[in-house]
């Protein structure tokens, strides 16, 4: 039925997928969730129209099972399924060593335009991990990790992330009370969108989450 | 056999289009000169003036007010920037949702000192009257569309017209879409000037026609001979242009209405996939041939490419498929979210579209979309 065929498939034409990006948009593995997940993440956002979520699954201190969903064109399917395939096994020291460029390469390249859809997995895939270290005590919950994780939240009128520009007034972390501060009105319609968002990127971690917005 | 559903973007040239232009390069092959030319020279002349004359004719206009162009982005600029040289200063307006040819020459001009201002649609995509005529101070013209290049949308251009004459400016539409779909009368419709393009209408790519009502004044954009009245010299492109008239002569309305009744059955049959929105209007105010729906929790670029592995092809609002990417401008400015632009497709039909290429590609684009469902993260819950 597909008129695909692996070994035909020239490079060079088209939008320069490789043979790999292509074998594996059109064939992802890991692609789900898992049940009772160590650790998640999410990158990205749908106003970029790029955007994966992670889980992992962490027996002593080794990836031992990893999957994805993703909402996205076929560099950000195949990237995110490639990155999976090449964490799962690997300890949590190892896998933080991965940058984008591992994941390209890995892939076979990618067209320079589609270059943000490994950053995009690598990103994810940081955060995760430090998400980790939090759960199991090795990191500490300081405003560079609510920074971190801020990072992928997305404005949904910019597509811009939350950090850009002032919107971001500042934190308060006092033990497991983590407060945000935002320059948002707090009857705007993109409030909510926001409150959502930053609760689903603490998803998982131990806190009691307070967001503030501007009084209007 | 691959399903061609991508003819608002270009169509597959008619056979006899072929064999008409094929003389021009084999045997027929001068360029028109002087006023007393060869014979090769006269041979051309002829080709071109009956072309001319068989397009002008079309349209309702007299062959004097066609202009040959090398493409449509050509025309947009030859008739957006020539009318701003000529007038000097002055406000040129476009709506929101045209080409990008036409927004970008605006913005330019914005660039050179002259005022401009973008037009609002209504959610349909239909210009917004009240917000045309609130913003026509100091201008001298108002670019648009007849029919949406990207949702189909037919605007009501007697209404514009009359709107945008009375105070004063010109006109230039886009038939680009609409012309051999549309029945285009330039007298009817009141427009100032009008582009028109051979490869949207199974004629060769290559070249387009400018009518400029006669009276009309412009400057040209390029400097050369007389040629084209000289505006615009330059190189006539002989073989493209018989080819032109050609097209032209086969437009045959029957096969617009038969492509209306398609685009109903595509529509139908699209918006069963839940999830799912048209965008743009249905029935009569919309281009025979266009349908563009959203589908949500998935992304355009990746329905593009598992299709056309699958042998169907057609294009996307997605801003992963855009070279610049960035999100269709129609979708967001007819009031659609990014995601509404990601997730839009749009299958547009030609007069060899069969109904058992609209019930396959409905067929592929349903297992798609379900694919690609299951993998998304919002439509991953089964």
């Amino acid at each position: 039925m597909e008129r695909f065929d692996g070994k035909k498939w020239d490079e060079k034409k088209r939008i320069g997928y490789s043979r790999k990006v292509l074998y594996y948009f059109l064939h992802p593995k890991n692609v789900g969730e898992i049940e009772d997940p160590s650790v998640t993440a999410k990158a990205g956002s749908p106003a970029c129209g790029d955007m994966i979520k992670l889980y992992l699954k962490i027996e002593n201190d080794k990836i031992v099972d990893a999957k994805f969903r993703s909402y996205g064109c076929a560099a950000n399917i195949a990237t995110a399924s490639v990155l999976t395939e090449m964490i799962i096994g690997k300890t949590v020291e190892e896998a933080k060593k991965i940058k984008f460029k591992d994941i390209v390469e890995e892939l076979g390249g990618l067209p320079q335009i589609k270059y943000h859809c490994a950053v995009l997995a690598a990103e994810g895939l940081k955060q995760a991990l430090a998400k980790w270290d939090v759960i199991t005590g090795r990191r500490q919950i300081d405003e560079k990790f609510v920074k971190l994780i801020l990072a992928a939240v997305i404005d949904p009128l910019t597509g811009e992330s939350v950090l850009k520009g002032d919107k971001y007034k500042g934190c308060k972390i006092e033990g497991r009370k983590v407060k945000i501060m935002l320059n948002i009105p707090k009857d705007s319609p993109e409030a909510e969108v926001f409150e959502e968002q930053i609760r689903e990127a603490f998803e998982g971690l131990d806190v009691d989450l307070e967001i503030e917005f501007m009084e209007s | 056999m691959v399903i061609y559903l991508d003819n608002a973007n270009t169509t597959k040239p008619d056979p006899e289009v072929v064999k008409v232009m094929l003389e021009y390069f084999e045997k027929k092959y001068g360029t028109p000169g002087g006023e007393f030319g060869h014979i090769f020279d006269e041979e051309s002349r002829e080709a071109v003036e009956e072309a001319r004359e068989i397009i002008a004719r079309e349209i309702n206009a007299s062959p004097e007010e066609i202009i040959f162009v090398s493409d449509e982005t050509e025309a947009d600029n030859l008739a957006i920037k020539g009318i701003a040289w000529a007038k000097g200063k002055g406000k040129v307006l476009a709506s929101k949702i045209e080409r990008k040819a036409i927004l970008n020459t605006v913005k330019r001009l914005g660039e050179w000192g002259f005022e401009t201002y973008e037009v609002s649609v209504d959610g349909e995509g239909f210009i917004n009257l009240e917000d045309l005529q609130s913003n026509l101070k100091d201008a001298i013209l108002f670019a648009t569309h007849l029919g949406n290049f990207e949702i189909g949308t037919i605007q009501d251009i007697k209404a514009i017209s009359e709107i945008v004459h009375d105070k004063g400016a010109l006109l230039y539409l886009d038939a680009n879409h609409a012309f051999g779909k549309v029945k285009i009368d330039v007298k009817k419709l009141d427009v100032d000037l009008m582009s028109i393009t051979a490869h949207l209408i199974h004629g060769p790519k290559g070249i387009a026609a400018l009518y400029i009502r006669d009276g009309v004044k412009l400057k040209p954009l390029l400097d050369g001979d007389v040629r084209e009245r000289g505006i615009r010299p330059g190189m006539i492109n002989v073989p493209a242009i018989a080819g032109f008239g050609k097209a032209v002569e086969l437009i045959n309305y029957d096969d617009a209405k038969r492509m209306a009744k398609l685009r109903d059955r595509l529509i139908d049959l699209l918006l069963g996939i839940p999830d799912t929105k048209l965008n743009g209007p249905r029935g009569e105010k919309r281009l025979p041939n266009n349908v563009n729906v959203s589908f949500a929790y998935v992304e355009g670029e990746s329905i593009l490419l598992h299709c056309d592995l699958r042998g169907l092809v057609f294009s996307t609002g997605s801003a992963c498929y855009s070279q610049e990417l960035l999100p269709s401008h129609v979708i967001r400015a007819i009031g659609g979210s990014f995601e509404d632009a990601h997730g839009s497709v749009r299958l547009s039909l030609s007069k060899w579209t069969t109904e058992d290429e609209i019930v396959k590609a409905y067929e592929i684009i349903k297992d798609v979309v379900e694919k690609l469902r299951e993998i998304s993260i919002y439509g991953g819950k089964r």
